[in-house]
């Protein structure tokens, strides 16, 4: 998958402004930001859903523009929001599906409980779709997705407003697609997904990239090995910031914490102590993509 | 955080190991269509009441009771026939308006809005058109079910005199389509329900009340007679009733059946691009 200098404008409003991206077969590529980056409309171009409105896209080798049936026969797309029919069962939501695609009944059948049992769902198999958790319906939306064993899965937001441990199964799904060779697209705000999940990532803010590369480099490139995290009284953190400036390669003031960036933190931190600051709390991590990202934009990812 | 890869024979979802793909040939607004089927399946005993149990209770009510007394004056209004003769086709024709208007303004919301039924649609190799002509099809079975059965009923009753009353079913499900295509183009546009209130208030119940159904509109003073021979279920009830008793009328009959093909069409080509318009963004 190409894009060049992808655009897509609403009226007024440039919410994808001019970006390149290169995917490759089997990798799971990720687009991370902030809500209202552009990561969505970004997705829903590569789904052919939303046509493009200045640059080139190919998908699959195809033009979204002119082959978006052939180009949506072979991915699947899991959206924000599910999209399941409440009143229906689980099976027939998986069914139906399939038949939108055209699949012949039998073929679909089998296909359906191989992706019930993926999905760890038989045994909810002839219930309505209604009572299931979101946990449920987000891998009954995975599994579907499958249905028409695509080459290339579209994920957006795939966990928002899951718990941890319905995070953790459905990212358990993800790794064995990733292993069987699916090329995996996931749009996510959240960092530790980003990190766990994909091979390379941009991160996209206000409609730009502002840095692309494998999650490890990213950090490397934009933040340093460690952090200090510094918890004091209320209010104080302006002015501890600025007190401790000159100890770290760069400080963040955010409302709540004071981050020091360094190479060796607990170094860091001794020193911070024996400056007389007593923070309430102080934490020595290693660098993530949160860092990055604050480092990029200015701003945290999830507020 | 660690996670442990699962093991290796569960069920086996990568694209190489799927038989290679076989397309049924089944054309793509039909696999939409199938949607609809499935989910009546699972739904239909709620509609009973409407399809079922309506024309029973009003031809009863309306048609041998009030009829009752009607014919005990005199029926040269309603063209020397049993009033219960001349109100049968005309509600043949009001139902199939109401159920094409009905069926084509909250499912339609259900699927941009509710449950979002058309997107899961469009992220398959289904198009826009393809999910407008599998409901509007769909719509129109509802409409040919009603249709069908209250004729069935209206037999029952006795109260179809002509053999012609066959090509009346077609002209009730002509009157159903030529309301739902329009409507659907409408509740595209709609962001909530309240104006398929409206629509009813002002638009549906009037039409029902006053296009000659339960009376002739002769009956009405003279400008309003001509706005009510205007009106789109007149057509429906003038062609459903000349059918059914035998008087099908030639050129007036064709003039309503026109009528009501281009409102029809026109319906489709508008509801093409509200479609569009709210789909694909």
């Amino acid at each position: 998958m190409q894009a060049r200098r992808l655009t897509k404008r609403f009226g007024e409003f440039t919410a994808v402004d001019a970006v390149d991206f290169d995917i490759h077969v089997g990798e799971a590529f990720g687009f991370l930001g902030a809500n209202g980056a552009g990561k969505t409309s970004t997705m829903r171009m590569i789904a052919c859903l939303s046509p493009i409105s200045g640059g080139t896209l190919q998908v699959l080798g195809l033009d979204p523009m002119r082959e978006g049936p052939q180009i949506r026969s072979r991915i699947g797309l899991v959206p924000q929001d599910d999209t399941l029919d409440l009143e229906l069962t689980v099976r027939d939501n998986l069914y139906l599906y399939g038949r939108y695609f055209g699949l012949p009944k039998k073929q679909l059948r089998e296909r359906v409980d191989e992706l019930l049992e993926f999905a760890r769902l038989t045994e909810r198999a002839d219930e309505r779709v209604d009572p299931l958790s979101g946990g449920m319906r987000r891998r009954l939306t995975i599994a579907r997705a499958l249905v028409s064993s695509p080459s290339l899965v579209i994920l957006d937001e795939p966990t928002t407003g899951l718990d941890p441990q319905a995070r953790h199964l459905l990212w358990d799904r993800l790794y064995r697609l990733k292993r069987e060779g699916v090329t995996l697209v996931i749009t996510t705000h959240y960092m530790d997904e980003a990190e766990q999940l994909c091979d390379r990532l941009v991160v996209m803010d206000a409609g730009r990239i502002a840095a692309a590369g494998s999650p490890r480099e990213l950090i490397e490139q934009w933040s340093t090995r460690e952090v200090v995290e510094l918890r004091f009284e209320a209010e104080g953190h302006q002015v501890h910031g600025d007190r401790l400036a000159d100890l770290a390669e760069r400080v963040e003031v955010l409302p709540d914490r004071l981050l020091l960036y360094t190479d060796e933190g607990d170094a860091t931190l001794d020193a911070v102590r024996s400056r007389g600051a007593s923070p309430i709390a102080a934490l020595v991590r290693r660098s993530t993509l949160e860092d990055v990202f604050l480092h990029l934009t200015g701003r945290s990812l999830v507020d | 955080m660690t996670f442990t890869p699962p093991p290796r024979d569960a069920a086996n979802v990568s694209p190489d190991a799927a038989s290679p793909q076989r397309r049924s040939r089944v054309s793509p607004a039909l696999r939409a269509y199938q949607y609809n089927l499935l989910a009546y399946k699972r739904t239909w005993r709620g509609s009973l009441t409407t399809t079922f149990l309506y024309p029973v209770l009003y031809l009863a009510a309306i048609g041998v009771g009030l009829g009752h007394l009607i014919d005990h004056g005199s029926n040269k209004a309603v063209g020397g026939v049993p009033y219960l003769w001349f109100l049968a086709p005309g509600l043949l024709a009001g139902t199939a308006m109401q159920i094409g208007a009905n069926e084509s303004t909250f499912p339609v919301m259900a699927g941009i809005k509710w449950l979002k039924t058309y997107f899961a649609m469009l992220a398959t190799p289904l198009e826009v058109t393809d999910v407008l002509y599998g409901h509007l099809l769909w719509i129109l079975t509802r409409v040919a079910l009603a249709s069908g059965v209250f004729l069935a009923v209206m037999t029952a009753f006795h109260t179809v005199p002509s053999a012609w009353a066959v090509a009346a079913f077609p002209a009730a499900v002509l009157t159903g389509a030529a309301f739902s295509a329009p409507v659907m183009a409408f509740s595209a546009t709609r962001e909530t329900d309240q104006s398929f209130v409206v629509l009813y208030r002002f638009g549906i119940v009037p039409l029902f009340l006053f296009s000659g159904t339960f009376f002739p509109v002769t009956q009405l003073p003279g400008w309003l007679q001509v706005i009510a021979r205007c009106t789109p279920l007149y057509q429906g009830v003038s062609l459903c009733r000349g059918l059914v008793l035998g008087r099908p009328g030639g050129w007036d009959a064709l003039g309503h059946a026109v009528y009501l093909l281009v409102m029809f069409a026109g319906g489709v080509l508008a509801a093409r691009v509200s479609y569009r318009r709210r789909l694909v963004q």
